[in-house]
């Protein structure tokens, strides 16, 4: 095949590519295997969330649905029930936002701070906390689980929004200051000086010197906080009641509770709802969240 | 100003990470049931720790479950990053594919995967239709295998981090080095192995240390896809925690098993935080 394309394109055109050869079957054959694989579970959630339950329970699950119904999209978001409450995933989507953005804020605000206090004051003692908090990033949550109990129990927030606020924004602070730091340290040190000399201070600099040249670095951390915090399970579970639990939490309680019958469609239906915001965030920021990533990932 | 400032972070790093740490380690030398109490009983927790089956299963879970993850997610995410680098099109669309798992929760990871390898509709079902009846791949139904099952699922979610991260590496290797090799006649698969990985030594440890310390907190994935079962088949320490503190009410016992998970992290972090901060120094 590919020789007698070759023969009767001749010697003309441009750099004679083989786009045939027998590597580029080899690699590409098995980038779009691999590629099919990774897409299987996101086609299997969708094909299924939109059969009825008879069709499911004769068939396949990779085939098309013969007849397309959106009715266990409502059901998961309006009148999936979990325990007794039976309004749907539509309050946990909700209870997430509430926790999500607060958190988001809060935990970027100090982290933020903290980066630019790291980076441009070096105050005594300073790199000592900065490496226990890093340390910190690899203690396993388990050890610090009932701590943080108590001591939100001693502030009168345990089970309530703003102590997973609290939370969130602790176990945020190891990687979100390293960012900030690495990032605040990459500027040009003459512009804190110049602004020092004419005598603005440490809030000063901050608002108005750092924070509008630094909103690549705060985009990228809002990207990892808000994947991060909605897709959190653990903490939502410890740290709140059952009426404002998280989407995560909600999801699981409904997919894995044994009352009843299994609705497959509803459950894939509540399942892609709930990986909705993470993938649509993902699609949409691109580099930047593969940024944000590995800059959580490469140590500085 | 900047001390004022900086409160947060030393509040997080003394009481949370520093104190909360030490607290706990003490407090697993408590008989502590319901509510912490100082009453001291020595190394009676710990010594009931191994002696619980849940608990001995948790470790081989996650020793097979780490191993397992380490390998693959190792070898699977270097193949594809040095596919993707080989100059190929649409190499932004094929590593948005492999990567969106990981924009995902472990819950919703959990959750397809059961679904897909239930026995009765997914994979084997289907393997099954065509024609093979006496095919068997229940893995979430399977006491001897449940973990492999779950095994799947943390690949499928996790592997596009490491690749991408050995993409990174792979990107920082000069180009000379390529046409030294070529020149002097050496196979690609060859400058590979003895050339390109040695010098990505450091992003091999790094992504080592996140994945390992990564495997220690498998919880969710399991909650979701399997609740420990069958019976106590898929258990893991982090499970079994959590479980004991916040369900059984038994603090001393959930305190001993996490202190054993700190344990175990040390082993892996001190080492590489020695080897890595330690050069560092010298350079």
């Amino acid at each position: 095949m590919t020789e007698a394309t070759a023969v009767l394109e001749g010697a003309h055109g441009p750099k004679p590519r083989r786009t045939f050869s027998r590597r580029n079957i080899f690699l590409y054959g098995t980038l779009i295997m691999v590629a099919l694989y990774y897409m299987l579970p996101l086609y299997v959630m969708i094909v299924t969330s939109l059969k009825g339950m008879p069709e499911i329970r004769l068939g396949n699950i990779f085939s098309p649905p013969v007849e397309i119904t959106f009715q266990p999209w409502v059901k998961a978001w309006a009148e999936a029930c979990t325990g007794l409450n039976c309004d749907g995933l539509s309050r946990g989507f909700w209870n997430s936002v509430r926790i999500t953005v607060p958190s988001v804020i809060v935990s970027i605000a100090i982290a933020s701070v903290n980066g630019y206090a790291l980076a441009n004051w070096r105050f005594k003692g300073a790199n000592v906390f900065f490496t226990i908090l890093i340390f910190g990033a690899f203690i396993p949550y388990q050890v610090m689980l009932y701590p943080i109990v108590i001591l939100l129990r001693e502030i009168g927030l345990y089970g309530s929004l703003w102590g997973l606020v609290i939370v969130h924004s602790i176990f945020g602070m190891p990687i979100l200051t390293l960012l900030f730091r690495n990032y605040f340290t990459s500027l040009p040190e003459e512009l804190f000086k110049a602004a020092r000399v004419d005598g603005a201070g440490f809030w000063g600099i901050y608002f108005q010197i750092m924070l509008p040249m630094s909103l690549p670095i705060f985009v990228v951390a809002m990207i990892l906080q808000v994947t991060g915090i909605w897709n959190d399970f653990l903490f939502g579970v410890v740290y709140t009641k059952p009426d404002i639990y998280p989407m995560t939490v909600q999801l699981n309680n409904i997919v894995n509770s044994v009352q009843g019958v299994k609705e497959y469609n509803v459950n894939m239906a509540a399942t892609i709802l709930t990986g909705l915001v993470p993938l649509v965030i993902y699609f949409v920021s691109g580099r930047l969240f593969v940024r944000g990533i590995a800059a959580g990932a490469v140590k500085g | 100003m900047a001390k004022i400032a900086a409160i947060p972070m030393i509040l997080t790093a003394l009481c949370v990470f520093v104190g909360g740490t030490l607290w706990t380690v003490v407090y697993s030398f408590t008989s502590s049931k319901l509510l912490p109490k100082a009453n001291w009983v020595g190394l009676d927790q710990y010594e009931r720790l191994w002696n619980t089956n849940r608990w001995i299963v948790s470790i081989e879970n996650l020793m097979i479950y780490g191993i397992c993850s380490l390998v693959f997610s190792l070898v699977i995410g270097f193949v594809l990053a040095a596919l993707l680098d080989q100059k190929i099109r649409f190499e932004n669309t094929f590593r948005t594919i492999i990567l969106y798992p990981f924009a995902l929760s472990f819950i919703v990871t959990g959750l397809v995967w059961q679904w897909i390898l239930n026995p009765d509709f997914g994979v084997q079902n289907i393997v099954r239709s065509l024609g093979w009846a006496s095919f068997e791949f229940d893995p979430l139904y399977n006491q001897d295998i449940v973990i492999y099952g779950i095994l799947i699922a943390g690949l499928w979610q996790g592997t596009g981090l490491i690749m991408v991260l050995m993409l990174a590496g792979l990107r920082g290797i000069d180009q000379e080095i390529w046409k030294a090799a070529r020149v002097d006649g050496i196979p690609t698969w060859k400058t590979y192995i003895f050339i390109v990985i040695p010098m990505m030594r450091p992003v091999f440890i790094t992504t080592l240390v996140l994945i390992a310390s990564g495997i220690v907190r498998v919880f969710d994935l399991v909650v979701a896809q399997t609740s420990g079962g069958p019976g106590i088949a898929s258990e893991v320490p982090a499970k079994y925690v959590y479980d004991t503190m916040f369900l059984r009410q038994n603090l001393g016992q959930g305190f001993a098993a996490s202190t054993m998970m700190l344990l175990a992290v040390a082993i892996v972090i001190i080492p590489w935080a020695y080897l890595e901060f330690g050069s560092r120094k010298r350079d």
